[in-house]
């Protein structure tokens, strides 16, 4: 199983290193033409605005919407999740605008906010330490979005048939349940064609 | 369920998300709008950008805290400052206005000429300078997140910069070749506690995130310093110094992230105007270098 990590800006070699250790071939993606020979895409934290504007310029906009509408599995993380969501509280404009959801930048505040905690998610056999850096929080969502994990009632992991979307940094730990579980969408995906 | 804030994994995994991107040096809330609208990953808030400090001699402080409230306002990506070394309640001053990220920087006059700040009681993160792997290897056990090259700042000459990168990545290997006695004498020799010295020993690399710094001037010399493994780019006076500060800063972005594309790098590269004035390094000496003032 072939997964791409979109390599523009951030936390691309850890998301690299969960893919492998839950058994995927890891491929760091910077060019459209990559996304061909993939089985799941990954959208990394980092600057939102920065990923947001590399991806505008380098074609990636249309190339991942088309990926995802060939039902390829696509995971986002931190800024990858509002890269993901259709409404961007505060902001006209949104990104890939896939996931049927309203996100919040910087929704628990500053850095000196941030943390970790342990997250029950829906799916996984164990709760999972879940790093959260000025990260954001889906508000609202919508038709067909299931709710996985909240966080004191904020949810904090979404997924909407085959597209998933968390608000925290699961590549930061050595845990990788919950890639384990993107890679397991990518083979059902994988099993049905 | 309980949360905990501070730990090691929130203040080095906030600079992990800063990588492959680049960190502008911003004067007033209209650079930092450029910065952040040309891509930076976050803005480093202050009163002069270093080749306007070394013009200006003098002793160099903490920017006013207004400055770093303007700009928190106006920007959605993270913003950091400069405390001087040693100055402990700068530092603290900078942490309660919510600040992303703290400078201990060799740029600012240092307030301890021998005492780093003790950073593992921040909340907030640090980044410090580093010309060799003793000096990172310190700065990290005194709680430092985040590493930079020392460079020499203001010069827009990038040598020093790829000096200390050359250097650090060279020890890194060094010490991955050494036998367990060779370990316990290196730490000796570059001043490092043991167990950190035989963290890099068994990884092969540092265990924060390493940025270039000091003297980057050109969307070449930020691709540059990734090619020699930085892990991303601080540009301090290169873009507001430079002819047309919109074009550079994207250019460098841009450079940043495609660092082995070298046809990208030609087009990004084309018109840009003239780049900051620079100055050869021969020229500068005693305290009018920078990276000499920690160690």
């Amino acid at each position: 199983m072939k997964i791409g990590v979109l390599a523009l800006q951030g936390a691309v070699a850890e998301h690299m290193r969960s893919l492998e250790r839950a058994g995927a071939e890891a491929v760091a993606v910077k060019r459209t033409d990559q996304l061909d020979e993939l089985h799941g895409i990954v959208i990394p934290g980092g600057e939102s605005t920065t990923i947001g504007k590399l991806m505008r310029k380098y074609g990636f906009m249309n190339a991942i919407r088309d990926f995802a509408a060939q039902g390829k599995p696509v995971f986002g993380t931190c800024a990858g999740l509002i890269v993901l969501a259709d409404k961007i509280d505060g902001q006209e404009e949104a990104h890939l605008a896939l996931m049927n959801m309203t996100v919040a930048r910087n929704a628990f505040g500053r850095q000196r906010e941030s943390f970790e905690t342990e997250l029950d998610v829906k799916g996984l056999d164990a709760p999972l330490r879940a790093v959260f850096i000025r990260a954001p929080l889906i508000k609202e969502v919508g038709d067909g979005v299931d709710v996985l994990s909240t966080h004191n009632g904020e949810i904090v992991t979404a997924r909407q048939g085959h597209l998933l979307a968390c608000s925290y940094h699961p590549e930061l730990t050595d845990d990788y349940a919950l890639h384990a579980y993107f890679l397991s969408m990518a083979k059902d995906v994988v099993g049905t064609n | 369920m309980a949360i905990e804030t501070g730990t090691t994994t929130v203040k080095r995994g906030m600079a992990e998300m800063q990588k492959g991107g680049v960190i502008m040096d911003v004067m007033n809330v209209e650079q930092a709008k450029i910065a952040e609208a040309a891509g930076a990953v976050a803005v480093m808030a202050l009163e002069r950008v270093p080749s306007e400090i070394r013009a200006a001699g003098g002793v160099a402080r903490m920017v006013d805290p207004t400055m770093v409230e303007e700009v928190m306002k106006v920007v959605s990506i993270p913003v950091m400052a400069k405390t001087r070394i040693g100055h402990y309640v700068e530092a603290k001053v900078l942490e309660s206005l919510g600040v992303d990220y703290i400078d201990e920087s060799e740029v600012l006059t240092p307030a301890d000429d021998v005492f780093h700040i003790d950073k593992h009681e921040f909340t907030v993160p640090f980044v410090c300078g580093a010309k060799d792997l003793g000096e990172a290897l310190r700065r990290i056990q005194e709680g430092a997140s985040m590493l930079r090259t020392k460079g020499e700042p203001g010069t827009g000459n990038i040598v020093e910069a790829v000096r200390h990168m050359r250097l650090i990545t060279g020890q890194i290997r060094k010490v991955q070749g050494m036998s367990k006695d060779e370990l316990f004498n290196e730490a000796k020799v570059l001043g490092v506690p043991y167990d950190l010295l035989l963290e890099i020993h068994q990884s092969g690399k540092l265990p924060v995130v390493n940025f270039a710094a000091g003297g980057v001037a050109t969307p070449s010399d930020a691709a540059l310093m990734m090619h020699l493994g930085a892990d991303g780019v601080f540009v301090g006076s290169g873009i507001f110094k430079s002819d047309s500060p919109e074009k550079f800063a994207k250019a460098i972005v841009e450079a940043t992230t495609h660092f082995d594309d070298y046809k990208l790098i030609a087009e990004v590269s084309k018109n840009l105007g003239t780049p900051m004035k620079g100055i050869e390094i021969s020229k500068l000496v005693g305290s009018d270098r920078m990276q000499d003032r920690s160690l």
